[in-house]
Formats: structure tokens, C-alpha cells, sequence
């Protein structure tokens, strides 16, 4: 999740200072990773030092949160430039770690099926939660879970045709692990 | 109820379906069994449901052996005991909604409008009422399912056994259809054992059974 440009997107409609665009942020997006006060203040000095926003005055009382910014005329561009530019299709970090504990697992030997099973109820356990999420939350909030469930449901697809390959996949390892074997 | 399953094996002819299956379904718990194609889902649950009956292992009911009880004590357990929701609602064409789900009281002697009330009243649960005189060919097969499930939960069953239960239905269907029988189970007391290849189905249960070889994977 690009934390800067969303709050760059915040910022568009009026200046504010980083604790209503935290407020706002968690209500919207916190449900899955909540931002912590200096991630947002590390962003927003990012963002002034590229010329994105700037600061246009302290409100008063005390602490780093009541500086108040307001988006720039270049960051208004790269918002434009954001919001415009397709996603990369972006393969999901636990499903690349997944995939480097099967091949680890297969090329030391330990059975990976197992390791894949508890993958499998682990996934589904969140499935349920999102489900509850779904079916209680607000329209919002059952946006958000239907593309975590999606997700899921993509990865637990993935595993069960890894499953359904284990035993070529561990030949396959078994020759680039001992490529004499081969040649013999 | 409890409803225990274990070791349970059976083949067909040379095919085995079940490879010594065990399974526990607490009172008012609802679990998917998920699995490949082959793996015994669907033995497993006939087999629990005591339509089959397995070459080993045992099958209880609470203190109850059921699985080697004769056919006709079978029948007569599963009327009461249990329900049956399937892929496609298998309804009876000649009878009104009402009257499929009224048919299984009907079956256990409660009177005609003791039945017609409570058919009613589910009918009225699963958003169906207004179409409670007509028959299965004259509704759309979500509403036909959501009928089905209103006749799986009539005579208040321990277990409802659902086999693809939202299968021939689009996602929007199928999620009314899961709500209600999850929603009304839990709220009426019975178990669910259902069988699904579909995650987002199986995330309408407490838990998931994965059987991989006629055996529980995990």
C-alpha cells in the first residue's frame, strides 16, 4: 500500500495536519495495518522535502502533529500520475515466501505436504474472520474483506496445485540438487 | 447430538473412498469437509448421514451405533435426526414449497397445520413466503435452494448434512443461501457438515475438515 500517495490524496481536498490524516487513514485503510503517528510524520517530511505538499502554518497547541500541510501544484501531478497508472499485478509477499518454503523444504528433504496442510487452515481461519468482517461491517468494510477473501481464495487455489505437484516438483529439485545423478 | 465417525473405510470395487477416516461433529458445530476430486467428501458425508454404510469403522450418535443398525431403523433415524441439503435442492416437483417443507414433519406425524405452520415460518425466515404455493419449476433455483435448506431445518434436525449446497448457484445466490442455513442452524442448535471445493463456502463453518486419500489430511 503506497502509505504517501494516499495521504497525498488526503491532503487534496483541504490542508490538515498528520493527525487528522492518520485518524482518517486508519478509518479507511487501518484495518489491516494501522499507521503509526511517525510513519506519518517520516512520510509527510518526505513528501515536503520532494515538493509535494508544504507547510503552510502551525496550529496551535504543542507536538509535531499540528503542523499543517497543504498539497503543491506537483503534487497534485503525481497524484494524477498514481491514481492513472495501472497496478503492477503484484504476487502477495506471503505467497512468495510460500513458494520459497516448498522448494526449501523439498531440496532438505522434509515432506512439504504437511507444511502445506497447516498453510491451508491457516488461510482458511482468515477466510472465516474476513467472512465475519464481511457480514458485519459496513460497506467499507465488506469491500475490504472481499479482497482479502479473493486474495485467499487465489492463494489457496495456488496451494492446492502445489500440492497436486509435490512429487514432480521434488524430482525436479532432486536434479538441479544432483546433477551428476542425471548424467549417470 | 455428537456424531462420530471412525476409522471409517470403504471402497468401490477397486476404488478406495474412504481410507480410515475419523470425525467429530460437536453439537451445533458446522464443518466443511473439503478435499480434491477422489478424496471420499461426499462418501464421508453419506456415510456419516448413514446412507452408506462403511466396511470399517463405526458410526455414533451420540451413544448410538447407527452404522450397522438395519436399513429400515436407518430410514427412520435419518427422518428424524437429520437433514439434506443437495447440490440441486432436489425438491418434489409435484408439491408447493410449502408442502416439501412441511413433508418431512408430515412424515414424523405432526399434524397437517402444525406442519403448514411451521413450513410457514421458514419460509418467511429465508425470504421465500410469497412464494410458499408455488412449485419448484415455477422458482429460481436460489429460491428453490433456500426452500430446500427451510426443509432441511423443518423437524429441527441434529445434523443437516449439505452436499454442494450453493453448487449450481451464482455467488450472490449461493451467499443468501449460506446465510440462511449457517444463520438458521446456529440459531435453531443443529450441526452442519458440509461439503464444498469452494473456500469462500467453507468459510461459513467453524472449521474445515481437509480429506486427502479417503483420510483426514488436516
Amino acid at each position: 500500500m503506497s502509505v504517501s500517495r494516499i495521504l497525498l490524496g488526503l491532503l487534496e481536498p483541504r490542508s490538515q495536519h498528520g493527525y487528522v490524516l492518520r485518524r482518517r487513514y486508519d478509518e479507511w485503510f487501518g484495518n489491516s495495518r494501522p499507521l503509526k503517528s511517525a510513519q506519518v510524520y517520516a512520510t509527510l517530511g518526505r513528501l515536503d522535502r520532494d515538493g509535494l505538499i508544504d507547510l503552510t502554518g502551525v496550529a496551535s497547541g504543542v507536538g509535531p502533529d499540528r503542523r499543517v500541510y497543504a498539497i503543491t501544484e506537483a503534487g497534485v501531478g503525481e497524484l494524477d500520475r498514481w491514481l492513472d497508472e495501472p497496478e503492477v499485478p503484484e504476487v502477495t509477499a506471503s505467497r512468495r515466501v510460500l513458494f520459497a518454503k516448498v522448494l526449501i523444504a523439498l531440496s532438505s528433504g522434509r515432506p512439504a505436504e504437511p507444511m502445506l496442510d497447516r498453510q491451508r487452515q491457516a488461510h482458511l481461519a482468515r477466510m472465516r474472520e474476513m467472512r465475519v468482517q464481511r457480514q458485519s461491517g459496513d460497506l467499507l468494510g465488506q469491500l475490504d474483506a472481499d479482497f482479502e477473501m479473493y486474495h485467499l481464495d487465489a492463494d489457496l487455489k495456488w496451494i492446492d496445485g502445489a500440492v497436486a505437484r509435490l512429487a514432480r516438483l521434488a524430482a525436479l529439485v532432486s536434479r538441479v540438487d544432483n546433477p551428476q545423478k542425471e548424467s549417470r | 447430538m455428537t456424531l462420530q465417525g471412525s476409522n471409517l473405510a470403504l471402497r468401490f470395487g477397486r476404488t478406495v473412498a474412504l481410507d480410515g477416516a475419523d470425525v467429530t461433529i460437536s453439537p451445533g458445530e458446522i464443518v466443511a469437509v473439503m478435499g480434491p476430486s477422489g478424496s471420499g467428501k461426499s462418501t464421508l458425508l453419506h456415510v456419516l448421514a448413514g446412507i452408506l454404510r462403511p466396511e470399517h469403522g463405526e458410526v455414533r450418535l451420540d451413544a448410538q451405533r447407527i452404522d450397522n443398525l438395519p436399513d429400515s431403523r436407518r430410514s427412520k433415524l435419518r427422518l428424524r435426526s437429520f437433514g439434506f441439503v443437495l447440490q440441486f435442492g432436489d425438491l418434489v416437483p409435484e408439491l408447493s414449497l410449502r408442502e416439501n417443507v412441511a413433508l418431512p414433519l408430515r412424515l414424523l406425524g405432526t399434524p397437517r397445520a402444525e406442519a403448514r405452520r411451521r413450513a410457514a415460518e421458514l419460509l418467511g425466515h429465508l425470504a421465500v413466503a410469497e412464494l410458499a404455493d408455488r412449485r419448484p419449476g415455477q422458482v429460481s433455483g436460489g429460491e428453490g435452494q433456500r426452500a430446500a435448506v427451510a426443509r432441511a431445518l423443518a423437524h429441527r434436525p441434529s445434523v443437516i448434512f449439505a452436499d454442494e449446497p450453493t453448487g449450481a448457484l451464482d455467488s450472490a445466490a449461493g451467499e443468501v443461501v449460506l446465510d440462511a442455513l449457517t444463520g438458521l442452524a446456529r440459531q435453531e442448535g443443529s450441526a452442519v457438515v458440509m461439503v464444498t471445493h469452494e473456500a469462500r463456502v467453507a468459510a461459513y463453518a467453524d472449521r474445515t475438515v481437509f480429506l486427502r486419500d479417503g483420510r483426514v489430511a488436516a
